[in-house]
């Protein structure tokens, strides 16, 4: 009987403890592209903020925006937009969905090193993802067939590189990989590799070529390496990226948020180089109160 | 004379012991029903919840399609006819390496080896056992992968060929510790006729006791081969996973278990995406239940034939 007793105690205080604990814990999930960017504003946030926990996540956007729709997560890190199917699906949860925009990132498409391939034109990227150039030859390089690699269909890359730049399926021949990191190790050791991954991934990494792409042939290529031409969308797949919450954020969220958005902040999203937002989307996030 | 009773009070059991027999047994038997409970549950779910992707999708095309697209960007594709060859390439790869290797070793630590090597070396292969498949992965991407595109002079590692070796490494404690066991099964009976006739000890091993224990070792290959088959995150990160349909051991390929652990995650709940993955997830428990089921009957008839 004593035993039984103290069991429940036991129990007991520990369902307290955890809904103590899971108040003051801020719970963030997400986008494989914003996971280190994100993580490392958090500890910085916790250093400043004793007693502030901030729990951040991968498993790619599809899975931090699933998370969001079933009230699993405060917020969603998404390098892709939601789809109105999934704005509809988190309301009929009760879940109004506000979005927030907290870098801009220049995707990057990149080759191997030893590769002579510099630049190509965004129609050429998408028939190479789409598999129509299936060898190198084709867009100037060597005689050689062209490996693909780009990200599972639970990334938000995946979608917004399919449908910015493919407008139509994937090759059947693409390996997917299972995050920005493994893109770059594999390009990095196939000569033959073309892949895709958040500009925060390639800055510090030699053994690559960062592609230089021009939206159409004829116009001048931009590489994403270059804030200006991020910024001033010359560099033709460059995207928001974004945090998605439920409802206007408060509290703990909306202090998060406001020290993301901040001039130390954005410096930091630099440092982890992508880059800050432009006036058009601070106006945008001044709509949710930020 | 109180104190006698109350002495008396306490060694008198407090329930009849023919009730507390029959509670033992009930206990137990409920115990036994648990997991054939569980098993029934699992099948029972997975059909119910496959049963709706079928609605949308043709059971036909879904069975010998050849394409698997559900997020498709121009028309959604439920063909699984990739997914299960890549299933079999990596498995019967996975077997081509680990069966003459574990019948090799499970041969060795029964008949040949010194006691004192057989008592570091078989705990050994099982520790293998437990090393997490995610690791396993991690060294098929950063080690296997690079030496077979050396070795094969082909562009990358993430092919049909480094699931295999992954697969096999992870099936070979099955294989050699159920092999062993039945090499010791054997009545050594038969070792010593087989020895008084003039056979040397590789004959004896391979014309007397691998033969006289072959039920049994075709049953672990089976366990082993039903262990390649639902094995998820190790062919997820060393194969490459390309949905197309696989062309050689050298292309990547693309599994079952990856497919439903790349997209049941992001899925919308309750779409015909989301039943479709069950009714992967079905296909894939029907195979492993018939290996299993085999391997069983294979076991079963061994058991007799030594009894």
């Amino acid at each position: 009987m004593k035993k039984i007793v103290i069991a429940l105690v036991l129990i007991l205080s520990f369902a307290l403890c955890q809904n103590v604990c899971a108040q003051d814990m801020i719970q963030i999930k997400g986008s494989d592209t914003l996971i280190n960017l994100v993580q490392m504003l958090s500890e910085i946030y916790m250093q400043k903020n004793p007693g502030k926990y901030i729990a951040v996540t991968g498993g790619g956007s599809g899975t931090g925006v699933a998370a969001l729709i079933n009230d699993k997560c405060d917020i969603a890190n998404a390098s892709r937009l939601m789809k109105p199917k999934e704005v509809d699906q988190a309301a009929r949860n009760g879940v109004s969905v506000n979005r927030v925009v907290i870098a801009m990132d220049g995707l990057s498409v990149i080759t191997n090193g030893n590769s002579p391939i510099h630049q190509l034109t965004a129609d050429e990227i998408g028939k190479i993802f789409r598999g129509e150039i299936t060898n190198w030859s084709d867009v100037g390089g060597p005689d050689s067939s062209i490996t693909l690699y780009g990200r599972q269909s639970n990334s938000g890359t995946f979608v917004f590189f399919r449908d910015a730049i493919l407008k139509g399926d994937y090759s059947q021949n693409m390996n997917r990989m299972n995050g920005n990191a493994q893109i770059v190790e594999a390009v990095k050791q196939d000569v033959s590799g073309i892949g895709y991954v958040g500009v925060g991934y390639v800055k510090a990494v030699t053994g690559l070529n960062v592609l230089k792409v021009a939206a159409r042939a004829g116009m001048s290529y931009a590489s994403p390496l270059s804030s200006e031409d991020v910024k001033s969308g010359k560099y033709p797949i460059s995207r928001p990226l974004n945090q998605y919450v439920n409802g206007t954020p408060s509290g703990d969220t909306k202090a998060f948020l406001e020290f993301e958005l901040s001039p130390e902040g954005q410096k930091i999203v630099e440092e982890e180089g992508f880059f800050p937002i432009p006036l058009e989307y601070q106006e945008f996030n001044k709509k949710v109160g930020l | 004379m109180t104190v006698v009773a109350a002495q008396y009070n306490r060694r008198r059991p407090w329930i009849n012991p023919k009730i507390k027999e029959k509670l033992i047994h009930g206990f137990f038997f409920a115990n036994g029903m648990i997991s054939v409970l569980a098993l029934l549950g699992i099948f029972a779910l997975l059909t119910m919840t496959s049963i709706p992707a079928f609605r949308e999708i043709n059971i036909g095309s879904f069975l010998t399609g050849f394409e698997w697209n559900p997020t498709s960007y121009v028309k959604e594709q439920y063909g699984i006819v990739p997914m299960l060859v890549s299933t079999l390439m990596v498995t019967v790869g996975a077997l081509l390496i680990a069966i003459p290797l574990g019948i090799g070793t499970a041969a060795y630590l029964s008949d040949v080896a010194s006691p004192k090597v057989r008592e570091i070396a078989k705990p050994i292969v099982e520790i293998l056992a437990g090393i997490p498949s995610v690791v396993i992965g991690f060294l098929g991407i950063v080690l296997v992968g690079p030496i077979l595109s050396k070795i094969f002079h082909t562009h990358n590692g993430l092919n049909a060929i480094n699931g295999s070796v992954l697969l096999a490494v992870m099936a070979l404690p099955t294989i050699i510790s159920i092999s062993e066991d039945a090499l010791k099964n054997v009545p050594s009976s038969y070792e010593q006729a087989s020895l008084a006739l003039g056979a040397s000890k590789w004959q004896t091993i391979a014309r007397v006791k691998i033969p006289a224990a072959l039920s049994g070792i075709i049953a672990a290959c089976m366990l082993g081969m039903g262990r390649a088959v639902g094995e998820t995150m190790t062919v997820l990160m060393a194969t490459g996973c390309a949905p197309a349909m696989p062309k050689s051991m050298l292309g990547p390929v693309r599994t079952l278990t990856s497919s439903i652990a790349i997209e049941l995650g992001e899925v919308a709940y309750n779409t015909t995406h989301y039943y479709a993955l069950f009714a992967l997830g079905l296909v894939l428990f029907l195979i492993t239940f018939f290996i299993n089921m085999i391997s069983d009957i294979i076991l079963h008839k061994y058991e007799k034939v030594n009894r």
